[in-house]
This record gives C-alpha cells, sequence and structure tokens, in this order.
C-alpha cells in the first residue's frame, strides 16, 4: 500500500509534440460543411462579408432572466410549488362571489409573499449582471488600423478583432494566436478557470505567423480563418486559416480560450474567432446540479398532507352544509325564513343543494387556506439565505494563508449539514495540504534523511515511544533553519555537498541529476532576486525540483528542446553550467504509471530517465541494475509506512543506434492517426524503457492539514468515515474474481457479525471494488461496509468514487457528505446528498461543482457540529412552528365556521386574516430561523454527540411534526371553546352591550396572536434584543394595526370601525378573558416543557443544564458526558499500521492480495 | 448562491490569488452579529423558574377569579321564554299557521317575579335562540353604503333578494338583515304603574354615528309581498332607529341576546313584574327560542360564573403544580449529567 503512484492521471500537454491527438483529429476537409462554417475575416471587421455573417457580439451575459423574461420565468417558477398554485386558484376563486373574504385581502398576501421570493431573485440576479457588466468592460488593446493598438471593452470585440493580450491578462474571447514575444511564436497560458488545472500550458502560433510580432505588422493584414462551429469541446478546435493565399490547418494548439490567462509571456497577438455566447468556456457554463434537503422534501410531504386534511374538512363541511341548506325549504315548508331559502341564489339554494354543496367546497378550500401557511416557502428561503451569510461571514471559518472564507454556494442545503450520517472524503488534497516535501530518499541502498512524518509521530504518540522531548527538540530544530516550501530534507551527508564524500558519489549525482531533469517544471526565475521558482504540474512533482536545486541541481530553464541547470561537480565543488538536449519527453499516464525523458548531455551522451512507480519500475531494471533491489525496497516499505509518497528512479544509457531506431519508431506512433495510437505509443516507449539501472526511491510526504483528520475523527464519532483513497496499495492485484470479493465480503459479515465489542476498518483497492459494485453484490458490500467503523476504498476511479457514494446514499437513506479537492471528485461531490469541496490547491473543479467551499478540511468540524446543528435545528423547528400556528389559527376559523351552520362565514375580518401570515406571526419564525441557538458554538464542539440530534433526526421526525400539529389542534380548540364560553349571548360589559361577531373575532384573534407568539417564546431558550423585538412587536403590532385600521373611515374598515377603541379597550373582561385563554391554552405545553426539561431532556437540554450548573467547564464532568455518547470506535490514519485495531482490515486487506 | 452561473466567467476575482499580491482581504469582518455572539439571555425552566411561574399564575389568577365570581353572583338575572306559551292552546299544533297570521291577537301577558334587588339601569334584552344572525348569506346581505348616506340609496348590491320593490325603487334599509328585523314588543308593569323602557343609547356610539345616517330615511321598506320583521317608522332616520342598529350588529353565535332597553329604576326583591308583549317574529319555522331577560351588570358585563371558575380552576392547577413541582424536584432531584437521559443511548443501533 505505498503510495507510490503519481497522482495525476492526465498529464499536461505542456509539450508540444504532446498535442494533437488523433481522436481529436478531424478531416480538415469538412471544414465550410455543416457544423463547420465559421468564417473570421482577420482585420476587416467591417467588410460586407463579414456583416452578413452577423455573429453575436462578445457581451456575455450570465443572469438567469433580462428584463423581458424576467417576469413570466420567475411568476412559472414560483408556480411550480404546488402550495404556491393552491393560493392562485384561490386568488383566482376569490374574485368569484364564492369567496368568503374580499378578493384583495388574499391578493395582498400572496404578492407579497411571491413578491419578495422575486425580489430575492432579481437581487440575486442583479449582482449576477452586475459581475457581468464588470467583467464585458474589462479593456483589451483592439487594432485600430494604422499601425496602432487601442483599449477597448470587452464587449465590443466582434468576430475577426486582432487583439494584444499582455502578460497575466485574460482573454477576452476566443483567440486564434497568430504570434507571441517569443521567437518561436509560443505562450504559456493558464486554465485555472476553466478546467482548474493550475499548470501552464503552452500554445504554439503558426510559423507562418509567429513573425508578426510588432504592432506596426499588421498594417495591410489579411486572413481569413475559417473553423467549426461553437462547441463546448475545451480540447478541440478544427479550422484553416488563409493567409497571403495559402491555406493552414488549425489546431487546438492555436486557440487560447477565453477567461484563461496569458502567463509568462510578454505578450500575445491574436484574432478573435469566438465571441460572448460562443465561446467554449461559455458554452461549457451550466449550473450545478440543484439539490434539495431531506427536511424540505419531507416538508412536501406535510404541505400535500394538509392540503389533503383541507379537502377533507371542506368536503365534511360542504356535505353537511348541503344537508342543513335542503333542510330549510321541503314542500314549500320554510324553516328559516330569514334566509329567503324561496328566493336564494345558487350558492344557497335549497332547492340545488348538491350545487350548492359543491360550490361551497370551493368557498370552503379558500376559508381553510389559513391551514397552510403561505409564507412558509418565502420565510424558508430568507432564512436560508441569511444562514448562508452567517457561513459565508463565520471568521472562523476563514483560512489566513489562502484568504479565503468559506462560502455557500447554495443555500438550499443548510439544514442537511446538521444531519450527515455518513462522510466521504477524498484523501490527497482534502485531509491533506496537497504540498509535498521531500522529506526522505534512499539511494544505492543507503537511506537518507531523518525527519519525521506525521504519521510516524502519530504511530508513536500512540505508542508512546517516543519522547515529547525528542519531538521538541526536532521541532526547535526545524524552526531554526528557514523553512522551503516542498523541502523538509535533513541528513548531513547529503546536503551542502558532503555527498560528494559518500561511497556511491556517482550514483548520488545521477540521482539527483534526474530528478532535476525528469519532469515538466517550467522554471520561473524571479528577476529581483534571481531567485527560481518553478511551475509544476503537480506538488510532488516541484518538490523533487526543488529538492533537487537545495542539493546543488540547479534547474532553471527550459526551452522547447533543452534543459539547463546547474550542477555541483565533485570534481572542482563548483557549480557548472550543464544544458541537456531533450529529445523525447515519454509522457506519464495511468497505465504506465512512469514516466521518462530522453536527453543528450553537451558530451553527446545518450541517457534516458526514469521515474515511477514501484510495480512497475522493479520489473524494468537491467540485470546490472538490480545492485540494490532488496535494500530499497526495504526502505521503501518503510516509507510506505511512515505515510509517504514513493518513486523509484533509474536511468540507462542509450546507443546512437538504438536511439535512432526508437526515435524512428516513436514518432511514426506519435504521427499515427489510427485510433490504437496511444497504445503504439505506448508500446514503443516500453520497448525503450528497458534494462534500466536502479538509483534509488524518493519519498515525498503530503502533510495533513492543520488539525485535520485525526481531530475529526475523535470529535465526529457519529459518522462513519468511508474513506475514497486514489493510491496507495503498491502490489497490484493480479486477477480478483467477483467470486473471491463475494466470498470475502460474507466472511467479512460473518466477521463482524461474531464479534460486537471490537471496531473494524474495511480497505478495499480500485479493482476488488468494480465487483462489489456490481449489482448483485453491491447490497452484501454495503451492509458489510455500513457495519465497520471506517471503510477505506483505495485507487478507485472518480466513477467509482461516485457509485460508492450512490450506493451508501442509496442503501442507507441517510445524508451523505462527500469532501473532496480535485476535478476527480466532482461525480462524488455531485452525487452526494452535500458536496463540500476544498478550495485548495487543485484548482476550482471541485469547488465549482460543491455546494459548499471551505478551504481546509479541519472547517468541516465547525460547518457541521456548529452551522449544521443550528441551521438543521431552526429550519425543523421553524418549520414545525409555521405548521403549529397555521393549524391554530384554521382551527378557530374552522370552529367557528361550523357555529355559522357551514355558511362559509369567517370569525375574523378579512384584514386580520391576511396580516396574519404576513405581519403578525412571520418575523417571530424568521428570528428563529436565522437566530436561535440551543448551545453556544463552543459547547457545539466540546459535545459533538450533539449532532446526532441531527442524524437521528430528532427534531423533525413525524413524532415531532405530529405533536407540533396535535398542539396546534388543541390551541385552536381550547382558543376557540374558552372565548365563547366566556364572552357567550350575555353582556360583555358594564354598559349591557353583548358580544357581537366583530367583537368575538377581535377577541379570539387577540388570543391567538397571543398564544402563538408565546409558544414561540416557550420553544426558544435563546433571547437577543432582535427575538423580544420581534415576539413582543408581533403582539404590539396587533394593536397598533386594531387602532389604526378601527380608526379609518368606516367605509374601508366596515365592520371592524373602532372596535377595539369603543368596544375592547374599555372593557375589562376582553382584557381579562385575554389572559386567561392565553395562559391557559399555554399550560399544558409549558407542563410538558418543565416535565420534558427536568426528567426527560433531549440533548441539547443537558448541555444547557450543564451551562446552567456551571459544570461545562469541568472537565472530569465533560469527559463523563462525552464518553458516554461515543461509540467504541477507533478510526485512524494509521489503521493499517496499528494492527491489533483493524483486524478485519487486514484480514479482507490479506485475503484480496492472496490468488483465489 | 449568487454565484452560481457567473461561477466560471466571473472566478477572475478569486483566480489571480496564485501569484498575484493580495490586495485585498477577504477575511469577513469581526462583529457580533455576523459571528452570532450577541448578547443573549438564555433561560432555561430551572425548578426555580418552573415554581415560580405556577405560583405566579396562581397568585394572579385566584383573585381575578373570586372577583369575576362575585361580580357574577351581584349580577340579578332573571330569564323568561315566552315562545312555546304565548301561543293560544288551539293552535300549539300549528304555531306557524298562527304567526303568519296577520288577523290574530299576538298580545301575550307574562308575570315576572324580580328575586332580589336590582338597582338600575335593569336591561331588557330579547334572546333569540338557533337563529344563524352569523350565516355568510345573512351577514353580508346589506349595503353599508346605503345605510350611511341618503345620496347612496341606490347602493343595493349585495342585498339580493330584498333589494328593490318590484317596480325598482331601492328599499331602504336593503338586505335580509334589516328585513328580519325582531319586531315583539314588551311593556312593563309594576301593578298598575308602568315601568318606561328607555330604548335610547342601547346602540354602539360610533353605530349611531358613522354607520347609520342621520339623513337616511326608510324607504319601501317591508312592503313586499312577503314580509319578514319589524317595520321602521317612515319618519325617523336610520340613526335613530336603534332597534334596527341593534339589530344590525350581526351575533356571532345563533344563540344570542340583543338590548331591547333600559329600565332607569330600582327593583325589589319580591316586585311582581307584568310583561304585555306582542309575539309577532317567528321563530317557531326554526324551531328557536325566544326568552324576555331583565338584568343588571357589573363590570364584567352579565351574570357568568364561567371566567369566575375557570380562573379560579387555573390558579387552584397552577398551586397544586407548584405543590407537585416542588415534591418531585425534591424527591428525584436531577442526577446530574446522567447519560441515560440520552434518548439514542438506549437504542445504539440507531433508527
Amino acid at each position: 500500500m505505498a503510495r507510490g503512484t503519481r497522482r495525476k492521471l492526465h498529464f499536461s500537454k505542456l509539450y508540444s509534440f504532446v498535442c494533437g491527438r488523433s481522436k481529436f483529429e478531424v478531416d480538415h476537409s469538412q471544414i465550410g460543411g455543416p457544423g463547420f462554417s465559421r468564417v473570421a475575416y482577420a482585420n476587416a471587421p467591417d467588410c460586407s462579408e463579414a456583416g452578413n455573417l452577423n455573429y453575436g457580439s462578445n457581451y456575455v451575459s450570465t443572469t438567469k432572466y433580462t428584463l423581458a423574461t424576467f417576469f413570466p420565468k420567475s411568476l412559472f417558477e414560483q408556480f411550480r410549488r404546488v402550495a404556491n398554485l393552491y393560493f392562485l386558484f384561490t386568488a383566482f376563486l376569490s374574485f368569484t362571489s364564492l369567496a368568503p373574504y374580499s378578493a384583495v385581502s388574499i391578493i395582498i398576501p400572496l404578492i407579497v409573499v411571491i413578491g419578495a421570493t422575486m425580489l430575492k431573485e432579481a437581487i440575486e440576479d442583479w449582482r449576477r449582471y452586475r459581475q457581468d457588466i464588470k467583467v464585458n468592460n474589462r479593456k483589451v488593446e483592439l487594432y485600430h488600423g494604422s499601425s496602432t493598438f487601442g483599449f477597448t471593452e470587452w464587449k465590443n470585440l466582434r468576430v475577426g478583432d486582432i487583439v494584444k493580450v499582455e502578460k497575466d491578462n485574460f482573454f477576452p474571447a476566443d483567440l486564434v494566436m497568430l504570434s507571441s514575444s517569443y521567437e518561436d511564436g509560443i505562450c504559456y497560458v493558464e486554465t485555472m478557470n476553466l478546467d482548474g488545472e493550475t499548470n501552464l500550458k503552452l500554445k504554439q502560433s503558426l510559423e507562418v505567423t509567429s513573425g508578426l510580432q510588432a504592432d506596426s505588422s499588421f498594417q495591410n493584414f489579411k486572413m481569413i480563418i475559417k473553423c467549426e462551429d461553437p462547441n463546448a469541446s475545451l480540447y478541440t478546435f478544427v479550422g484553416t486559416m488563409e493567409y497571403e493565399d495559402q491555406e493552414y490547418p488549425l489546431s487546438p494548439q492555436q486557440l487560447l480560450l477565453r477567461d484563461s490567462k496569458l502567463r509568462n509571456t510578454d505578450y500575445i497577438y491574436g484574432v478573435v474567432v469566438f465571441t460572448g455566447r460562443d465561446t467554449k468556456v461559455m458554452q461549457n457554463a451550466m449550473n450545478p446540479p440543484s439539490k434539495r434537503s431531506k427536511i424540505e422534501m419531507k416538508m412536501d410531504k406535510l404541505i400535500y398532507l394538509l392540503l389533503f386534511s383541507l379537502v377533507v374538512v371542506s368536503s365534511v363541511g360542504s356535505v353537511v352544509f348541503g344537508i342543513i341548506s335542503s333542510d330549510d325549504l321541503q314542500v314549500g315548508k320554510v324553516k328559516r325564513w330569514y334566509f329567503r331559502p324561496d328566493d336564494s341564489s345558487i350558492y344557497y339554494d335549497p332547492k340545488r343543494a348538491a350545487v350548492a354543496a359543491i360550490l361551497h367546497f370551493l368557498t370552503a378550500i379558500m376559508l381553510y387556506s389559513y391551514f397552510i401557511p403561505i409564507s412558509l416557502y418565502v420565510s424558508i428561503e430568507i432564512v436560508k439565505v441569511l444562514q448562508s451569510i452567517f457561513i459565508n461571514q463565520d471568521i472562523q471559518m476563514y483560512h489566513e494563508e489562502s484568504n479565503k472564507p468559506a462560502r455557500a454556494r447554495t443555500s438550499n442545503l443548510n439544514e442537511e449539514l446538521g444531519q450527515v450520517a455518513t462522510i466521504l472524503s477524498d484523501k490527497t488534497g482534502t485531509l491533506t495540504c496537497n504540498s509535498m516535501e521531500f522529506i526522505k530518499c534512499s539511494i544505492a541502498g543507503i537511506a537518507y534523511g531523518h525527519g519525521f512524518t506525521e504519521v510516524e509521530r502519530a504511530i508513536a504518540r500512540r505508542k508512546g515511544s517516543l519522547s515529547i522531548e525528542n519531538e521538541q527538540s526536532k521541532e526547535n530544530h526545524e524552526q531554526a533553519k528557514p523553512a522551503i516550501k516542498g523541502y523538509n530534507f535533513d541528513d548531513a551527508r547529503i546536503i551542502n555537498g558532503n555527498w560528494v564524500y559518500e561511497p556511491h558519489s556517482d550514483i548520488i549525482r545521477m540521482f539527483f541529476r534526474l530528478l532535476a531533469i525528469c519532469h515538466t517544471a517550467i522554471p520561473e526565475v524571479d528577476e529581483e532576486t534571481g531567485k527560481i521558482s518553478y511551475e509544476a504540474e503537480s506538488p510532488d512533482e516541484a518538490a523533487f525540483v526543488i529538492a533537487a536545486r537545495e542539493l546543488g541541481f540547479e534547474f532553471y530553464q527550459r526551452t522547447q528542446t533543452s534543459i539547463s541547470i546547474h550542477e555541483l561537480d565533485p570534481v572542482s565543488c563548483k557549480h557548472v553550467e550543464k544544458s541537456y538536449k531533450l529529445l523525447n519527453v515519454l509522457e506519464f499516464n495511468s497505465s504506465r504509471k512512469r514516466m521518462s525523458v530522453v536527453v543528450q548531455d553537451d558530451e553527446g551522451k545518450l541517457l534516458l530517465f526514469s521515474k515511477g512507480a514501484d510495480s512497475v519500475m522493479f520489473e524494468k531494471l537491467g540485470k546490472g541494475g538490480r545492485g540494490f533491489e532488496n535494500k530499497t525496497k526495504e526502505h521503501m516499505h518503510e516509507y510506505a509506512d511512515a505515510g509517504l509518497r514513493t518513486l523509484v528512479l533509474a536511468y540507462r544509457r542509450l546507443d546512437e543506434e538504438e536511439y535512432k531506431s526508437f526515435n524512428k519508431r516513436f514518432m511514426a506512433a506519435k504521427n499515427s492517426i489510427t485510433t490504437d495510437r496511444d497504445e503504439k505509443i505506448e508500446e514503443v516507449a516500453d520497448s525503450i524503457e528497458r534494462n534500466l539501472i536502479l538509483l534509488g526511491a524518493t519519498a515525498v510526504e503530503d502533510k495533513l492539514q492543520n488539525g485535520g483528520m485525526k481531530q475529526i475523527i475523535i470529535t465526529l464519532d457519529g459518522p462513519e468515515i468511508i474513506h475514497l483513497e486514489k493510491d496507495g496499495n503498491k502490489e497490484a492485484i493480479a486477477k480478483v474474481s467477483r467470486d473471491s470479493v463475494l466470498y470475502q465480503i460474507n466472511e467479512g459479515k460473518k466477521l463482524l457479525s461474531s464479534s460486537n465489542t471490537e471496531s473494524f476498518a474495511l480497505v478495499i483497492d480500485g479493482r476488488s471494488l468494480a465487483y462489489a459494485l456490481e449489482d448483485d453484490a453491491k447490497n452484501l458490500f454495503l451492509q458489510l461496509a455500513v457495519g465497520c467503523a471506517s471503510v477505506i476504498c483505495c485507487r478507485s476511479s472518480p466513477k467509482q468514487k461516485a457509485l460508492v457514494t450512490r450506493l451508501v446514499k442509496a442503501g442507507s437513506g441517510k445524508v451523505t457528505l462527500a469532501i473532496g479537492d480535485g476535478a476527480n471528485d466532482v461525480g462524488m461531490l455531485q452525487e452526494a446528498d452535500i458536496g463540500v469541496g476544498i478550495s485548495g490547491a487543485e484548482g476550482m473543479q471541485a469547488v465549482m461543482a460543491s455546494d459548499i467551499a471551505i478551504s481546509q478540511f479541519r472547517f468541516l468540524e465547525r460547518l457541521l457540529l456548529v452551522h449544521g446543528h443550528w441551521c438543521y435545528r431552526r429550519i425543523s423547528l421553524m418549520i414545525c412552528y409555521f405548521f403549529y400556528k397555521n393549524l391554530t389559527f384554521g382551527l378557530t376559523l374552522f370552529l367557528y365556521e361550523a357555529y355559522s351552520s357551514f355558511s362559509g362565514q369567517p370569525a375574523y375580518d378579512d384584514w386580520y386574516m391576511s396580516l396574519y401570515n404576513v405581519a403578525f406571526t412571520s418575523l417571530p419564525a424568521i428570528a428563529l430561523g436565522v437566530f436561535d441557538q440551543d448551545v453556544s458554538a463552543r459547547f457545539c464542539l466540546k459535545f459533538p454527540m450533539l449532532y446526532q440530534e441531527g442524524v437521528q433526526n430528532l427534531l423533525f421526525s413525524w413524532l415531532q411534526i405530529l405533536s407540533w400539529m396535535f398542539s396546534g389542534v388543541c390551541n385552536g380548540l381550547t382558543i376557540f371553546f374558552f372565548c365563547t364560553t366566556a364572552l357567550q349571548h350575555r353582556a360583555f360589559r358594564k354598559g349591557g352591550e353583548v358580544i357581537d361577531l366583530e367583537v368575538l373575532g377581535a377577541t379570539m384573534y387577540t388570543c391567538v396572536i397571543w398564544v402563538v407568539n408565546c409558544q414561540m417564546a416557550l420553544s426558544i431558550s435563546y433571547f437577543t434584543l432582535i427575538q423580544h423585538m420581534v415576539i413582543w412587536g408581533g403582539i404590539a403590532l396587533w394593536y397598533l394595526f386594531l387602532l389604526a385600521y378601527g380608526a379609518i373611515t368606516p367605509t374601508l374598515s366596515t365592520s371592524a370601525f373602532m372596535v377595539f377603541v369603543e368596544g375592547l379597550a374599555p372593557t375589562p373582561a376582553y382584557w381579562i378573558i385575554t389572559l386567561f385563554v392565553v395562559i391557559a391554552t399555554l399550560l399544558p405545553c409549558f407542563i410538558y416543557l418543565a416535565v420534558q426539561m427536568r426528567f426527560f431532556p433531549m440533548h441539547h437540554n443537558m448541555i444547557q443544564w450543564m451551562r446552567f450548573d456551571g459544570h461545562a467547564d469541568d472537565p472530569e464532568y465533560c469527559q463523563v458526558v462525552r464518553q458516554r455518547s461515543v461509540r467504541p470506535t477507533t478510526v485512524g490514519v494509521s489503521a493499517r499500521v496499528d494492527a491489533t485495531v483493524s483486524q478485519l482490515a487486514r484480514k479482507v486487506h490479506d485475503m484480496v492480495h492472496l490468488p483465489p | 448562491m449568487n454565484n452560481v452561473n457567473g461561477s466560471v466567467v466571473g472566478s477572475s476575482s478569486g483566480s489571480g490569488d496564485g501569484s498575484a499580491p493580495r490586495r485585498n482581504s477577504k477575511r469577513p469582518k469581526y462583529s457580533r452579529f455576523t459571528q452570532q455572539e450577541l448578547p443573549a439571555c438564555k433561560p432555561i425552566l430551572t425548578p426555580k423558574w418552573v415554581i415560580s411561574v405556577f405560583t405566579l399564575i396562581g397568585v394572579v389568577f385566584v383573585p381575578i377569579g373570586i372577583a369575576s365570581l362575585m361580580a357574577s353572583n351581584d349580577v340579578v338575572e332573571i330569564v323568561d321564554r315566552y315562545d312555546n306559551v304565548c301561543v293560544p292552546p288551539n293552535m300549539t299544533n300549528d304555531k306557524v299557521a298562527y304567526i303568519q297570521n296577520n288577523e290574530t291577537d299576538k298580545s301575550c301577558r307574562r308575570t315576572l317575579e324580580v328575586p332580589k334587588h336590582m338597582s338600575q339601569p335593569i336591561y331588557v334584552y330579547y334572546q333569540l335562540d338557533n337563529f344563524y344572525q352569523n350565516h355568510r348569506r345573512y351577514v353580508k346581505s346589506r349595503n353599508d353604503a346605503q345605510l350611511r348616506k341618503h345620496s347612496q340609496e341606490n347602493e343595493t348590491s349585495g342585498c339580493d333578494p330584498e333589494k328593490r320593490t318590484k317596480d325598482g325603487a331601492p328599499i331602504v334599509p336593503c338586505g335580509l338583515i334589516a328585513w328580519s328585523l325582531f319586531n315583539d314588543t314588551y311593556i312593563f308593569a309594576i301593578g298598575n304603574k308602568n315601568l318606561t323602557v328607555n330604548k335610547k343609547g342601547i346602540s354602539w356610539k360610533s353605530d349611531r354615528d358613522h354607520k347609520f345616517g342621520k339623513d337616511v330615511l326608510p324607504k319601501n321598506f317591508q312592503s313586499g309581498p312577503l314580509i319578514g320583521g319589524g317595520k321602521l317608522d317612515d319618519t325617523k332616520p336610520l340613526s335613530e332607529q336603534e332597534d334596527l342598529i341593534v339589530w344590525m350588529r350581526t351575533a356571532a353565535l345563533p344563540t344570542f341576546r340583543k338590548l331591547y332597553g333600559r329600565i332607569e329604576q330600582d327593583l325589589n326583591a319580591g316586585d311582581v313584574i307584568t310583561v304585555t308583549l306582542e309575539n309577532n317574529y317567528n321563530t317557531y319555522s326554526f324551531s328557536g327560542k325566544k326568552k324576555l331577560v331583565l338584568s343588571t351588570s357589573s363590570w364584567l358585563g352579565g351574570k357568568n360564573d364561567f371566567l369566575g371558575i375557570a380562573y379560579l380552576a387555573v390558579g387552584g392547577l397552577c398551586f397544586f403544580l407548584a405543590v407537585a413541582f416542588t415534591i418531585v424536584y425534591l424527591v428525584k432531584p436531577r442526577k446530574l449529567g446522567d447519560p441515560s437521559y440520552l434518548s439514542w443511548n438506549r437504542n445504539p443501533a440507531g433508527h
């Protein structure tokens, strides 16, 4: 399981002959035909032919809406929700005389709610628009004719324009490169915004145009470029260039893509071929898949449930109404004559009672719309956006070094963060910093390097063998030395040129020479200090070059055909310049697992340098080259155990003849355009990488991130960590049949079930995984995996990662979180319920695909334990509360209607009702959703088992939801019956006045407002000024509204005119009824809470108690609480080493390696 | 979430981080608000709190309960149901025919004995049962604009079917409510001395002043073929027709009382009141009851024991709970940090 193989699977197309793969080659004869119709007239954008083409401008819009489409599109989005559709339906109905209340009073809340959501959309789109404007107004130098270039905005570019782009600027559109500041027309391009790769790519113009290096060269420049139509493929391009009456083929090599950046090149000239929407990057731009949280899905079910019960309640009401109505007029006998049933409208007609009942059903549907919280969706959206802002603003998730705060890219999943049951993590770059340090090496069978790796330290600490002093002294030592990134090698025998005195100095020399030559890095010389830094395609490559530099083999220049290094000459002990002619690069790929270069040194000797994974390299050694094979292997095992990534280095000399024949075959293979081109190249390369002479092995450490996984593993005791590793396991498994995998899985399961006390880790590699993921085996595999404390999947492909994720997600039905940093994690991130991207060194791919981006793995702890827990609690409580408050309110309406013989008469004034959701009760719920904290962040982190509330979904279980709803129903019942009984038909004040509809409505409404707001105050235990303001403010607002509404002319306020001033406020009965109803209604809930808090506390209650009792800082006490909830799991980096812990791992591991 | 689409194009701001010197730090600004560290009060239901809340409720509720009960006890109420007895014996089988016959004499005499001293004012109510004034069709069957202003007497929308006369003239006041105006009358006497019933000021002032116009005179009222209830004096503006104003304030529940008038003199215990009433109003069709009520009032209104009893019950319950919780807290103190409270520890396998 040594981490010997290289990480990057696809190598950069750094070198010119690597590019232009056969599969991309399209017959140039197609040009001009369908799909290849684009024509660009360079330098003549105004000529008539160009004018006819009418290609789009370079204006790029990433907005979702335009001014014209905003309303229809966003409205459509809104009304795709069932609840909103229902409200729209009731709004339409409200214009008919079916409506129990005025149309305005139902439409205004709907407009407010829909409007708020649309406003949010509009603001977000406006931000995008602003961003667009910024991008579109960037300046670029455009050829104006008469040999001058002048600045213009990006958006003004048209197809055929000639532009000049200077160093470190972005390309404004897709350009065909004409020339650069370099003689040979090359330039370096960084494509991080496109594919996330940070390495530089080399582009080269056609030779015919590479001479156009001055502004003046474009004086009479004419050129016609014909090429393919816009498409999304970043790595293909087919076209021809007609220049000076000659046609030249164009390849991707000449195409500079928009949003990539010019590096290491002073300037380039190019012709615009694709603009705006047509550019490849825009063709690639797409929205990340939208995910919905489990809570929201459950909430939808709840809405359906409510809709259903609404229909049931309405139809019951309608049937009763029909019966009563038809009873009013029987055989000419009029019963309730005061309704004039003999001369009735269709809505009440006893003669057509069935029709009346059906119409009444529609009325009831409208009346009971208060069962469904209209403002729920918009409140949730507002709350989630605010929650995301809190996540983004969290100073403790800001990483100083990379200057990156956490970024919630979607706010849909906040509460899901509090329910994660399984974490799937990528290793490299996610758990580690992805900054490699050259730490040890084995040369000629002798191990060099004293450094301790973190893994070694961790193991030692666990075993207690390494004294702390020792470690400290080492750390002091480390501090003393100026740290060089990527280099942590310390051995007096090697450094400062001392290697010259070592026994095998010639081999050592060759070793370092290899490190300095066999790579694809590009040096960058700092002009001021003369220091050299390297642009390497992967951090371990950089580590090698840096190590070589530090040890006296400074690679300082690369041209197309040569590599120059400063080398320490062992004889003169001086640095001499050496230049190597670079003849071939045999690139790295995942099947070859090695890379070689063929160079010719200044003496004319031909050398082949090779480095690669031990599994392939040892086979390639020649008879004479195995001198210290065993020693090296031994060292490599040690390194692997210490958690280091190892590579084997070897070389050989070539003679002229051999090279010539090789080169011929190699070129032939390169230039072939058949489908098996890659295999041919591989075959040829393989033929020369033989009889190698072993030099030694390198070991680089991929540092764990600060406070990385150890802490996470200890604290996140709930989630199982399933660990998807890209590499590891050095012994390739020759053949593992499906049967054997199945057998092993079954064995593993037996083992698992036979032992309850121990915890297991499961290690499975990519090939076995392929079988395990097949349909018949995957359920078994899942059962096994779920039973294990941790599962390590090594060497799995991106697709397998995604498959495992899907398996776990589907199989366990619980929330999965995937975390990763590289392009190869994208599938996994998108497949998981939540994808967390690490915005680390590996570019932006993972971040682009993620839902939430953080800059360090350790922030995951805070993200989940603090924000996740809070968001989960807030959202679930808020949804429950919404349903509660609307049920309470809706039930009073229903009961009152029952008392008005189901005639559809609402108990309250129209405006009381419509403002219920929008004004009086929404703000407290939103405040709950945004600010509530059951326990503070400190305690969230201190007691991670609190997180289990989310994993087990204790706060949004059906029991919880239904008990909230039950409580709503009970509250509605008590409010209605207490109010009606207390007021009755008797006089309710000194003046002898009796209650009427208006007085009863206002009194009951007051009680409802008080009860739901006080219920809110009861259910939260976190009062900031904001909470006080919204809760008590909501109640105060009601009184104010009542005053104001009653004060306006009776034309508008109708029956509510002066109700408060005249009828309620001076009446003692009104106040004491309110007091009584509120207290009596909330008393059962209060008793329940008091009992539950004291005798059946939930976990957050426990911690609240602890804080209250002041025990929170008593370490012993905390330990007791904490330990009890921790399942006896031991998961660790060193599981493989720590054999006692992971028996199963070993077994499975071993079995996998035995031939079946 | 705002950068979803602009990601590829717009990420230029972040892309330069690799090499270009950082100009602006993206470090979030510290504020107690954004870091969610606002000063907060975090009360939890400690025994102290629970017991004091219960005690407080008890302390507040019991006196209120006693006061309410006393107020209710002070109220003297005489209720007399007369709808069934004020029908001539020969008509008891067909009360509807009796009441709908305009020819028959509807007067009826009742005697009420005053049980306790009643100090003035004594409110006279009529009480109807099973009468759905809160039915939607009924509630909506009126036109406020017409009632308010003479100039809008043609506004009769919503008044169906009592909207206009046959020849199209608007009915003022239109609608079913007005049409079904209660029209029983009561004349009270003790011995031979008539008790005057003051019918002024029995309606809400806001109704008289703002909802029923001083210039609106009844017009074409009860002139149709079917006569519902009472008639109005065509010479008095609506604002002075207080019986109508009271009737037009629709009752909330199917059993309701409405103020008929005030007797502004004390009645002594043992006084026998003779009521001569006109039994005009038809409640027989829908088997409703009619009652005559004489009642005094307290600060709490009429006679209603419910509030007092409820207050006392809740107050008592709270005292009981306070005691009970105290005992339980003492007997079974919470074991601090007893992890057996943790629900998921009881079933470690999870759900």
